[in-house]
């Protein structure tokens, strides 16, 4: 007994001076193991599978998010991430006010697509008054108007394969050693046929702005901002994350953020 | 259950010091363990948390952020004046000059513009993605433990024995506070009523709340429970109550820091540690006499 004590107070000891060494030190304790593909952080990041089960447990395939009601629109909605791609192939179409843009239906399909934005617009369109949160952690209300992704899905026929959306931008994000990287990202097919999921061009009665996202931008309001990219020219459907990127399914889970973007 | 969690460690006892009745097992394992988890895991989640915040710095009340019209309660950020960079705080729009620890810090030369400072935030540097993995880990550590102590202070009676409040709990309590302000301690078996506001006041309010308004924060939770940002005044809202309830847990620590090291440190550790405490020798009627 008298021994087992000391070697708990001993242990407390060690602990509590570790515990003090890491608030006087900082917290740059932790840096060298929390690192993209460390032990710890992969360790770690086994939660972010079990915080994507549950939601999906939870909320199941079509429980819609919140709408809101137009007195809920107060302000523009707030642009984030690229604001006006500097790219040449986007200015030019920009120009050209997007009459030779057009949304490509490919991958994994029976019937691949090429969209112009007038034939979107003909398709059948769903207006909604959302809450779009960003991952830093500002909202904003706003109301988006856009084609139901599962119709151009439907269009399209998916092979059953097919497990993922990948969308493809038109935006510089950022630069590699390999050249110009566009944001690209990734959504399961519960999420790519949810009601609320639209490829939105119309932003609060208008046309989608550029800072917004224009011509195209998703919308999937179960999740947050970095999960609807903005400046659409293609959609691919894919069997796994191999050839999205570095292979976690989006710039931004490269770059270390989970997957599924549901908190 | 109750009777094994509770007559284990007696041969332990017997042995050590068998006619010593000021040593008691005042904890049981599960509250041992459980205590400890939540002291890593509230660690974790406040330096990561603080880290979330520096990528918004700012709180807002209603259902989303204000930046055509103002509905920001409290701001951290920095500005530039005439003697260089300032660090700020804002609360209810009344300005506090916090360089060097909030807004503005860092080492001398190096000092950059950042909310909390480096040292109280995991990583060091700034990187919300990894700030995130690491909350929500250990927002499911902290999570389970509650509802694992929750389940075992039923069993074992630690919920109705040690937390549940009683009448005479109510009547003890202006002595109560007279005593802890005069840091004058006695050492029972029993917690004392401020003890059991502060430890139910964690374990009932504070951390059940910090649960649901960081559930309130996630879209996808959202679409399961419509009526809970409704309720909390709307995500902005839920997400100033989690700050605002971080707040209160910091408060709660410091105090129980300074109450352990007021009480008598050693005995207070190791009940919490190996769940042995000793109380005060009965033969001294201090408490009666006090009065």
């Amino acid at each position: 007994m008298a021994k087992f004590e000391i070697s708990r107070r001993k242990f407390l000891t060690s602990a509590s001076l570790g515990v003090s060494s890491i608030m006087l030190s900082g917290c740059d304790a932790f840096d060298s193991q929390l690192g993209m593909g460390d032990g710890l952080r992969s360790f770690l990041e086994n939660a972010n599978g079990l915080t994507y089960r549950a939601q999906r447990l939870l909320a199941g395939h079509d429980t819609l998010a919140p709408e809101f009601s137009e007195a809920d629109i107060r302000q523009p909605q707030r642009p984030n991430g690229i604001t006006a791609p500097d790219d040449d192939t986007y200015k030019g179409l920009l120009a050209n006010n997007f009459a030779d843009w057009r949304l490509e239906v490919a991958g994994l399909v029976e019937k691949p697509l090429s969209l112009s934005r007038e034939q979107l617009q003909n398709m059948p369109s769903r207006t909604q008054i959302t809450r779009h949160d960003c991952v830093e952690g500002w909202s904003c209300i706003a109301k988006w108007t856009g084609t139901p992704l599962s119709l151009v899905l439907d269009q399209a026929v998916v092979k059953p394969e097919a497990r993922y959306v990948m969308f493809h931008c038109l935006d510089t994000i950022d630069r590699s050693l390999s050249g110009e990287i566009k944001y690209y990202g990734t959504i399961d097919l519960i999420d790519a046929r949810h009601p609320q999921t639209i490829l939105a061009y119309g932003l609060n009665g208008k046309p989608l702005p550029v800072e917004n996202g224009a011509p195209l931008r998703v919308r999937v309001e179960r999740q947050l901002g970095y999960k609807m990219p903005k400046y659409l020219y293609k959609i691919e459907l894919v069997d796994s994350f191999a050839n999205v990127g570095g292979g976690r399914g989006g710039y931004w889970e490269d770059n270390g953020y989970d997957w599924y973007g549901g908190i | 259950m109750n009777t094994i969690a509770r007559s284990e460690p007696s041969a332990d006892a017997d042995a050590a010091a068998p006619k010593d009745t000021t040593l008691i097992y005042r904890q049981s394992r599960w509250t041992r363990l459980t205590h400890w988890l939540w002291a890593i895991s509230l660690f974790f989640m406040l330096l990561s948390g603080l880290q979330i915040f520096n990528a918004r710095p700012q709180l807002y009340i209603g259902k989303e952020s204000g930046f055509e019209y103002n509905n920001t309660v409290f701001a951290i950020g920095a500005e530039n004046t005439a003697t260089g960079p300032r660090g700020y705080t804002e609360i209810f729009g009344h300005r506090f000059d916090t360089t060097g620890v909030l807004g503005w810090s860092g080492p001398a030369g190096r000092e950059t513009s950042r909310a909390f400072p480096s040292w109280a935030t995991i990583p060091s540097y700034y990187d919300l993605g990894t700030a995130r993995v690491v909350h929500f880990f250990f927002a499911w550590i902290l999570t389970t433990t509650l509802v694992v102590w929750l389940i075992a202070s039923l069993i074992n009676g630690h919920l109705r024995r040690d937390l549940a409040p009683r009448l005479g709990d109510l009547k003890r309590l202006p002595q109560d506070i007279i005593d802890h302000a005069k840091l004058r301690f006695h050492h029972t078996r029993e917690y004392n009523t401020l003890q059991k506001m502060a430890y139910g006041g964690v374990l009932f309010v504070l951390l059940p709340l910090m649960i649901i308004t960081g559930l309130a924060m996630s879209p996808s939770m959202n679409a399961v429970l419509p009526w809970l940002n409704d309720l909390l005044g709307g995500r902005q809202t839920a997400r100033t109550i989690h700050f605002t309830v971080m707040v209160l847990l910091i408060g709660f620590f410091i105090i129980h820091m300074l109450m352990i090291l007021a009480a008598s440190p050693i005995n207070e550790l190791r009940s919490i540690i190996t769940g042995w405490y000793r109380t005060d020798p009965p033969a001294h009627g201090d408490t009666e006499r006090s009065n």
